[in-house]
């Protein structure tokens, strides 16, 4: 049976007919839009308290029976992986959210995180009836997706998705990231013995690291991490593969397959006079020094600038986590220089909308030129030059072009520099074999995602360069599924 | 995993610490160095392995007391376990014969120094070893240094051991005397600024192995970045070790104090949080 033919299927249970029948559509069409409830901005803006709180089950009864439950749902085409999305809604609609939750797990390892990090405006909500048909504001499908998966968490009954017998075939993980986190749920699924290898102290990659606590709490994480275990899939930090061990010495110990997600973990800058001033530092290591090592909170012995004029360069969900953390670190005053204009920002609407509500400014369609520090060596200003959108670049987005003679000098006592991050390089290095491409990047066959060495696949953040937590999981799974037809061929010869 | 093994004081605050970790032990090779984790509310410094011991599965690092993780480090005892300990990491250092070999290492930066001097002697070079302290007791590892050198000369600030006087001293003694090929260069940071200009002064090529703040030690946070022949490089990734007459090394000093003021305050609240327990 195909895909569409299972879709077909699951769409013809009598209770999704039931359900159709119910309500007309016209009365589902009718409803508007929920509203996610959000901690008011004066309270949140100072502290790590999550800021969307998520739908009650009545909001999201009614939200979910908005969904018309279409016979063509091009929703799941928006989906990196394939969730049965109507099928998770209308079990929300008729109260079943445990059952709904089940049906994220079929292809989504990690819905909690999801339904809180996706971009779903660019992503299933993009393909929705109602945005594509009736040009009007899609079903909340990531709220949904997110209430379920809490839902799910909360009640303490979470279901563990069925894993084949045991097949004794040991594959190793490079990084426990989104991308290695989501081959690693469907290889236990498929019987093999499963191990993520992480570099750093703490499973799960960028969204430890990375998004902050306000976002994503590590709680949540943690819970979409124990599943995982309770499949049978192990994990070793401290283990940098390329230095720890390299992938000769796996082999040797028994690894038959390889699944690089080692993501993108170095951090660009502009390469700009006064950009190695203290108090110049890059996003990562502001949130790392937040997020991974708790610098914020007592008693930790690892320290973090609190800057009183804090400057965030860049327009990503990155910048954005970034400026809203140096809030909640007690700023007094927070912008967002970006060379384009909020049109052109890569980051989720949300976000943007989030940091505007808390009060950060955004100095758009400006760039900094230089730092200028003070006889300590300590960041005091930053020139910045206007800019203005000329022809659309490779990405199809408008290039800024500098405006001559625009510039001007701005105070700031902190810069956080987020402007987009190259692939790590250790793995590459250690493997002078692999092909990878002038960036950096893994290269890979675009559908298979295997690498120039055949027992080695590789997705996400270190095959594209920087993208996002879903695409990684998509990648993940798409390896995972030609890592098991890889090895099943190679055992029969 | 990770436990000491064995500790050894060089002096009050200077000590050395066998751990196992034998994965790292095999893999590691002279100029790597190992990110380190004390408790669960520790901060990851970076640390270069001094030996390592493959039959044993163990590394050896010495550690000075300068801060609060520092300090932590050094307070492990036999059979403690260190919370997280990573590597090798960073690029090993370049070997082969270059003739002669000036090897100056300041304070407990005679530590990375010993496995550096001992492979360069075993690539067939003549080892002449410049080390230097600020008094008697704070020279560490004088008799290994000796075993994998072919002379040593040892420097003291107060002359209360060997001969008194500054590295640079020591060092211009041995490059009046005779040619020297290469030299390499560990220490405080504003020792090795000082080596360097004496090394460039008489063209010899020389690497400085950096030590920097790091936050993960692989290329991740950018903390460590230092600018060399006019480009920023990351001394994690890239280093730790660099053409010495390239490096910046007041740009490096001056990043090195971004945090001093948490470092100090930091140092301040836990001696006295100790000092009360030791009352209780």
């Amino acid at each position: 049976m195909n895909n569409s033919e299972y879709l077909k299927q699951e769409r013809a249970a009598a209770w999704r007919d039931d359900l159709r029948k119910a309500k007309k559509n016209k009365e589902r069409t009718s409803l508007a839009r929920v509203k996610m409830p959000e901690a008011p901005p004066i309270e949140r803006a100072r502290s790590y308290v999550e800021v969307n709180s998520g739908l009650t089950p009545e909001q999201a009864i009614n939200e979910a029976s908005r969904c018309i439950d279409c016979a063509n749902p091009t929703c799941i085409s928006g989906c990196p992986v394939e969730i049965n999305i109507p099928k998770f809604v209308k079990n929300i609609e008729r109260g079943e959210f445990l059952e709904a939750a089940k049906v994220l797990k079929e292809t989504n390892a990690l819905p909690a995180v999801c339904g809180r990090v996706c971009p779903q405006e660019k992503q299933c909500e993009a393909s929705c009836f109602y945005q594509l048909k009736l040009n009007t504001e899609p079903v909340a499908i990531g709220y949904l997706e997110r209430f379920a998966a809490d839902f799910e968490q909360q009640s303490g009954k979470i279901s563990i998705p069925e894993v084949a017998p045991s097949n004794g075939i040991k594959v190793a993980v490079i990084g426990s990231g989104p991308a290695g986190l989501a081959f690693a749920g469907d290889m236990a699924k498929l019987g093999y013995d499963v191990v993520i290898l992480e570099a750093l102290h703490e499973i799960g990659g960028v969204l430890k690291y990375g998004i902050p606590e306000f976002r994503l709490p590590n709680s949540i994480v943690d819970v979409e991490i124990e599943s995982l275990r309770k499949m049978g899939v192990k994990f070793e930090t401290n283990f940098i593969v390329g230095k720890t061990a390299t992938i000769d010495d796996l082999r040797e110990e028994g690894f038959k397959g390889f699944f690089v997600g080692s993501g993108a973990g170095l951090p660009r800058f502009m390469n700009i006079p006064g950009e190695n001033l203290v108090g110049v530092l890059s996003s990562n290591e502001y949130l790392t020094r937040i997020n991974l090592m708790g610098a914020s909170s007592q008693g930790m012995d690892t320290p973090v600038v609190r800057g009183k004029k804090v400057a965030v360069i860049g327009g990503g969900n990155t910048a954005m986590d970034s400026v809203r953390t140096a809030l909640r670190l007690g700023a007094e005053k927070v912008s967002i220089i970006y060379r384009r204009s909020l049109e052109e920002m890569p980051a989720r609407v949300e976000e943007v909308k989030h940091a505007q509500e808390e009060g950060v400014e955004f100095l758009t369609l400006n760039n900094p030129v230089e730092y200028i520090g003070d006889d300590k060596g300590k960041v005091k200003q930053i020139r910045v030059q206007r800019m203005e959108l000329g022809e659309p670049d490779s990405s199809g987005r408008r290039s800024p072009v500098a405006v001559d003679g625009s510039e001007y000098i701005i105070d700031a006592d902190t810069v956080v520099v987020s402007v987009g991050v190259s692939p790590n390089p250790i793995l590459p290095q250690s493997l002078p074999q692999l092909k990878v491409s002038r960036w950096g990047t893994i290269e890979v066959d675009p559908d298979t995602l295997q690498s120039s060495i055949p027992d080695i696949f590789a997705g996400g953040d270190i095959v594209r360069g920087g993208a996002t937590v879903i695409l990684a999981m998509g990648d993940g799974r798409k390896a995972a599924a030609s890592m098991h037809q890889y090895l099943t061929n190679q055992t029969k010869k | 995993m990770n436990k000491v093994i064995s500790k050894h004081y060089y002096s009050e605050n200077v000590v050395s610490l066998e751990i196992e970790a034998p994965r790292i032990a095999k893999a590691r090779r002279a100029g790597h160095f190992v990110m380190v984790r004390v408790g669960n509310t520790g901060e990851r410094i970076p640390l270069t392995i001094s030996t390592a011991n493959v039959e044993r599965g163990t590394i050896t690092l010495v550690v000075q007391k300068v801060g609060v993780s520092s300090r932590k480090i050094t307070e492990l005892e036999v059979g403690d376990e260190v919370t997280d300990l990573v590597g090798p990491l960073g690029q090993a250092t370049h070997v082969e014969n270059f003739g002669t070999i000036l090897a100056c290492g300041g304070g407990v930066g005679v530590a990375p120094l010993l496995p550096i001097v001992e492979e360069l002697k075993k690539a067939g070079n003549k080892v002449i070893s410049v080390i230097a302290a600020r008094s008697k007791d704070l020279i560490i590892l004088e008799d290994q240094i000796r075993q994998h050198s072919d002379e040593v000369i040892v420097m003291t600030d107060d002359g209360s051991y060997g001969k008194k006087g500054l590295i640079t001293e020591g060092m211009e003694e041995v490059i009046n005397r005779e040619k020297i090929d290469q030299a390499v260069i560990i220490g405080p940071g504003i020792m090795m600024k000082f080596a360097a200009l004496t090394t460039k002064k008489h063209n010899i090529p020389s690497i400085a192995s950096l030590n920097t703040i790091m936050v993960d030690g692989t290329g991740m946070c950018g903390a460590c970045r230092v600018t060399v022949g006019g480009k920023t490089r990351f001394v994690c990734v890239d280093g730790p070790e660099f053409d010495a007459h390239e490096v910046d090394f007041d740009e490096m000093l001056m990043r090195l104090s971004g945090y001093r003021e948490d470092e100090i305050k930091a140092d301040e609240q836990y001696l006295c949080v100790s000092k009360n327990k030791g009352k209780a």
